[in-house]
């Protein structure tokens, strides 16, 4: 069933490639819906239960031997269960739309434009379903080659620059994550015979880890700790690992920015769940303090940055690095509703951001600037974008009944009653003063910016936004309300995978 | 199926290139009028395709390997066919047939292009040659087989001064080395009594007061080595040669002409020289052959990453890339428990290398024949001209780099790994020091390609031909790096086994 899904994504990239650029755009859309189809069709039949590391069961399993390493075996392993599920419908889901908010701002080499966003699509799934780590490191890689042309032939004036930064840090990230995690391999002898992650996930809960090159397991499975954990850093990104970020999102065309925001950020957390809290929970909770602090630098720092903001891109840029803060805090805290909301929130962050982005670009199109000083009353000229906008925002700020507020009000209740975590309601209470001042830039930028007398410093006629601009604003924010009055559709296999990670810790302690 | 068709038909791939070589000279020279750039181009591709099958068919049916009767000796013992040499073949055959094919485009305004053909030909029948052969002295005549037609290959434009430069110092270079090769083998020959190859390496551990000479000549067969690999400390002509030759030779150069140093460094180093008798009686090559590996890696990566045209840009990178499999036998050790395993992942490499290396100087072929110009930016959005052949470079050069998409990251991954296996965790971790630093001058290409905007809107004038067969090898190589990806599995372990059945 995956290997269908992924065959078919890579299958329509090709297609699209090769096809004329007039209708590049509709031909992507339209192929883009059938994974979508297949993402909820996977859902309907979802019957997985606990965590796929930890010895639960794997719906749509397949494990084909590759080839052998070193008496280690890499084989095709893809199944889910309920942290992938909803992580592959965001992804499933968020590609169509980012593919039609394209045909506006898209104007040059389109089947090359859609052919990549398909491409990364293949490949974002690949990450979220793969169970062996060489596959899931192909995967994870091969994100990157579609993200930088897609940031270097479409980006803005700075292009070139961001591109080049975005694959250097995030290179160099990887090789670090890889090293650390094969040391652990290493370490880990003849205990395993193959590189997939259940069988390593059990060796290691079994203290099978042994030394390497004269360095004690302790020591190595720390190292190995550190050297992911700031692999995946970057990706997610924590401060002060963000600067790539704010850089890349702003010179990215508005479509990349829905999927680097949406999807790729979470391939950071998604992988930190996976790898970091999964596999070596006794390391994870041995640094609770440092890394919850870390956790709470970002909320707090990020959204500081998103304050002194004038460019509204780089606004909901700095406020996603704040987000992520409350993704690792629900993380480390270790508890059900911690795990579980860290999890939900990856979701709930991929639609929010989405939206914003994507509002902001139909008003970019529009207007050809984003400054907070150089517009003023879009509401009178765009009111439907500038409601949906608005609904966004508040479901940023974490407005009940939107899926922002189910995902941040699961980590707080998970963090305040952490065992595992010293001063558990501390950071709780400062992580919460985040959301005041996410608050604080929200409104004052769109007070600015959206209502009062109309003002444009730019030359251009605004009127309302074609359909196709706004159709898919329509549909996330339907999304949003739809998770945020029912979490539950995702929330409830969420938390039946998160539970085994969360029993990782209390075992020792 | 030794008892339906003689022993000799495992030589038949080295048989069918010295056939095709010769029929090409022969109409070259007999019926002149009768000799066109296309029929030369399809007979010489012919040839090595075909030689290709065959090498493939005595792989696929076991000639030469354990679980047949081990390794098929002809002629006294001076010929020695087994999986190693067949393997290496394929990589000859591969790379000679990519090359004839885009060299059919190259020269297509050439006034004699048909000897270029035959000599393409006669270097790789030398290179089949040299991966069969199990005495010194067939090593020797191989080698010269080799080199001979390559030095004419370089300087192929006899009007150019680049290409005649370049030829005369691969000439003098080459004189030079075959020269100490030559004297190292007789030095060997001196202290072992014999030129076959087992032979010498039973009398390794014998050596008795000639430690002192067999130690020379191995030294000067390193020099030797190294010369044909383009290692340090004989790398200097290749920069040189690469930028001067037509790009089809530099392509064919670069990618066989190098494979075919290993072979033989991997010839030697196991049979004749046995990591174990050599150590035994002090002569350390292994130390040797690592910080070869180390100074090469890390010389052709740095000088590399300060080029301003592409080709001499590749021309070190190729340079970088000979460090990398120079680990395959650096990372030798005594005990030998994972030797196999590391000098598998090294012919593997040199497998992918082929492709990708060939490829990419193909490209910088088809840039020569539009006539855009050299530099990094005279490649300036070319990709918009010309996609497809931009998207195979993209490849080629994100393969180069090791990035995980490609056959490139999993040859690079076993090397290392055989090398930390096998205790060697420094030059592992020179060597993905070195790929990351190779990521920025190998990503340059893709930048000016797709990202960068072209200098004038008439610099992409000149893309205005469609070079057909130029096309299709770029294309078939890219669709081979790609390919090599999920099909490493049979790759790595028909290699492992060859180099395994060596120890």
């Amino acid at each position: 069933m995956l290997e269908a899904l992924i065959a078919f994504t890579f299958a329509s990239a090709l297609v699209v490639l090769l096809a004329p650029n007039e209708w590049a755009g509709r031909l992507a859309f339209a192929l883009s819906v059938v994974p979508f189809a297949g993402g909820l069709y996977l859902w309907s039949g979802f019957n997985g239960s606990g965590n796929a590391l930890t010895g639960g069961t794997i719906a749509y399993e397949t494990q084909i031997e590759w080839l052998e390493v070193g008496g280690r075996s890499v084989s095709w392993f893809v199944g889910l269960d309920g942290i992938s599920l909803p992580l592959l419908v965001l992804t499933t889901f968020l590609v169509p739309l980012a593919i039609v908010s394209a045909w506006t701002p898209i104007d040059a080499r389109q089947s090359q434009f859609y052919g990549l966003m398909l491409f990364m699509e293949a490949n974002l799934i690949g990450v979220f379903t793969a169970l062996d780590f060489f596959l899931w490191f192909i995967f994870w890689e091969a994100v990157l080659v579609p993200m930088y042309f897609l940031i270097g032939i479409w980006g803005g004036p700075r292009r070139k620059y961001a591109a080049i930064k975005f694959f250097v840090y995030t290179n160099a990230a990887s090789l670090l994550m890889f090293i650390g995690f094969m040391s652990l391999v290493f370490a880990l002898g003849d205990s395993v015979s193959s590189f997939a992650l259940p069988e390593i996930s059990a060796a290691l809960a079994a203290g099978e880890l042994g030394s390497w090159f004269g360095i004690a397991p302790g020591t190595l499975a720390m190292g190995a700790f550190l050297a992911m954990f700031l692999g995946f850093a970057v990706k997610v990104p924590i401060v002060p690992f963000h600067t790539w970020l704010p850089d890349a999102h702003v010179e990215a065309p508005t479509p990349v920015s829905v999927l680097l925001a949406g999807v790729l950020l979470k391939m950071g957390t998604y992988a930190l769940l996976r790898f970091n809290f999964t596999l070596l929970p006794e390391q994870a909770s041995a640094l609770a303090v440092p890394i919850a602090a870390i956790a709470v630098i970002s909320v707090i720092y990020g959204a500081m940055l998103a304050l002194a903001q004038k460019d509204l891109k780089r606004i909901v840029a700095y406020s996603s690095v704040s987000s992520m803060g409350y993704v690792i805090l629900g993380l480390i805290v270790f508890t059900e509703y911690g795990v579980g909301g860290a999890t939900f929130q990856m979701v709930a962050h991929g639609l929010i951001s989405g939206l914003m982005f994507m509002a902001v670009g139909v008003i970019y199109n529009a207007t050809h600037t984003r400054m907070v000083g150089d517009m003023a009353g879009m509401a009178d000229r765009m009111p439907i974008t500038v409601g949906i906008l608005v609904a966004g925002a508040f479901g940023y700020m974490g407005l009940p009944l939107m899926a922002g507020f189910a995902g941040e009000f699961f980590i707080f209740v998970g963090s305040l009653s952490a065992p595992a975590l010293p001063y558990a309601p501390v950071f709780t209470a400062l992580a919460m003063f985040g959301i005041v001042i996410v608050a604080g830039y929200l409104l004052s930028a769109m007070q600015s910016t959206l209502f009062g007398p109309f003002k444009l410093e730019t030359d251009y006629d605004v009127g309302p936004a074609p359909f196709h601009d706004v159709a898919p604003l329509a549909v996330l924010l339907v999304a949003i309300i739809v998770l945020g009055v029912a979490p539950d559709i995702f929330f409830e296999m969420i938390r039946d995978a998160a539970v085994p990670v969360v029993e990782g810790v209390s075992i020792d302690g | 199926m030794g008892n339906v068709l003689p022993p000799v038909t495992a030589l038949l791939p080295v048989l069918l290139l010295a056939f095709t070589g010769l029929a090409l000279l022969l109409v070259d020279t007999v019926r002149p009028d009768a000799r066109s750039n296309t029929s030369s181009a399809v007979a010489a591709a012919l040839g090595s395709l075909v030689a290709l099958a065959a090498t493939v068919w005595l792989t696929v049916t076991g000639v030469g390997s354990a679980d047949a009767g081990g390794a098929v000796l002809l002629f006294a013992d001076a010929i020695k066919v087994d999986t190693m040499a067949l393997f290496f073949t394929a990589i000859f055959a591969s790379v000679t047939s990519l090359v004839v094919v885009a060299a059919h485009d190259y020269f297509h305004d050439h006034a004699d292009p048909a000897a270029f053909y035959s000599l393409v030909v006669f270097a790789a029948t030398g290179m089949a040659l040299l991966a069969v052969s199990n005495s010194l002295a067939v090593v020797f005549v191989a080698l010269e087989m080799v080199s001979l037609p390559s030095y004419v290959l370089v300087a192929f434009f006899k009007k150019n001064r680049g290409s005649v430069e370049a030829g005369m110092k691969y000439f003098l270079v080459g004189a030079l080395s075959s020269a100490i090769f030559l004297f190292g083998i007789s030095l060997v020959y001196a202290a072992t009594g014999s030129l076959i190859l087992s032979d010498v390496g039973d009398a390794m551990g014998s050596l008795d007061g000639l430690v002192g000479i067999a130690g020379l000549g191995i030294v000067m067969i390193v020099g030797g080595v190294a010369f044909k690999t383009a290692s340090v400390p004989f790398h200097f002509w290749a920069p040189e040669a690469y930028e001067g030759a037509p790009a089809p030779v530099s392509a064919f150069l670069s990618s066989a002409s190098k494979a075919a140093g290993f072979v033989v460094a991997f010839r030697l180093f196991t049979e004749a020289f046995p990591v174990g008798a050599s150590l035994a009686a002090d002569i350390n090559w292994v130390l040797a052959f690592g910080v070869l590996a180390a100074v090469t890696m890390t010389l052709g990566n740095f000088a590399a990453a300060v080029q301003e045209e592409v080709k001499r840009m590749l021309a070190y990178s190729s340079i970088g890339h000979a460090g990398y499999a120079l680990i395959g036998v650096a990372a030798l050790s005594a005990d030998g428990s994972g030797n196999g395993a590391v000098m598998g992942a090294a012919m593997a490499h040199l497998l992918v290398y082929g492709f990708m290396n060939t490829g990419a100087f193909l490209f910088v072929a088809m840039a020569e024949r539009w006539g855009v110009g050299r530099t990094f930016q005279d490649y300036a959005g070319l990709a918009r001209r010309a996609p497809v052949a931009s998207t195979a470079m993209a490849v080629f050069m994100f393969s180069l780099a090791g990035l995980p998409p490609f056959a490139g990251f999993f040859s690079k991954y076993f090397l290392f790994m055989g090398a930390i296996d096998n205790g060697f965790v420094w030059l592992a971790a020179l060597g993905a020091v070195n790929s990351v630093i190779s990521l920025y001058y190998y990503s340059r290409v893709v930048k000016a390609l797709f990202i960068d905007d072209p200098e004038s809107s008439s610099s992409l004038d000149a893309v205005d031909v469609r070079p057909t067969a130029l096309y299709a090898a770029v294309v078939f190589a890219a669709v081979a790096t790609v390919l090599l990806l999920p099909g490493f599995g049979p790759v790595i372990e028909t290699a492992e086994a060859a180099a395994s059945a060596l120890f």
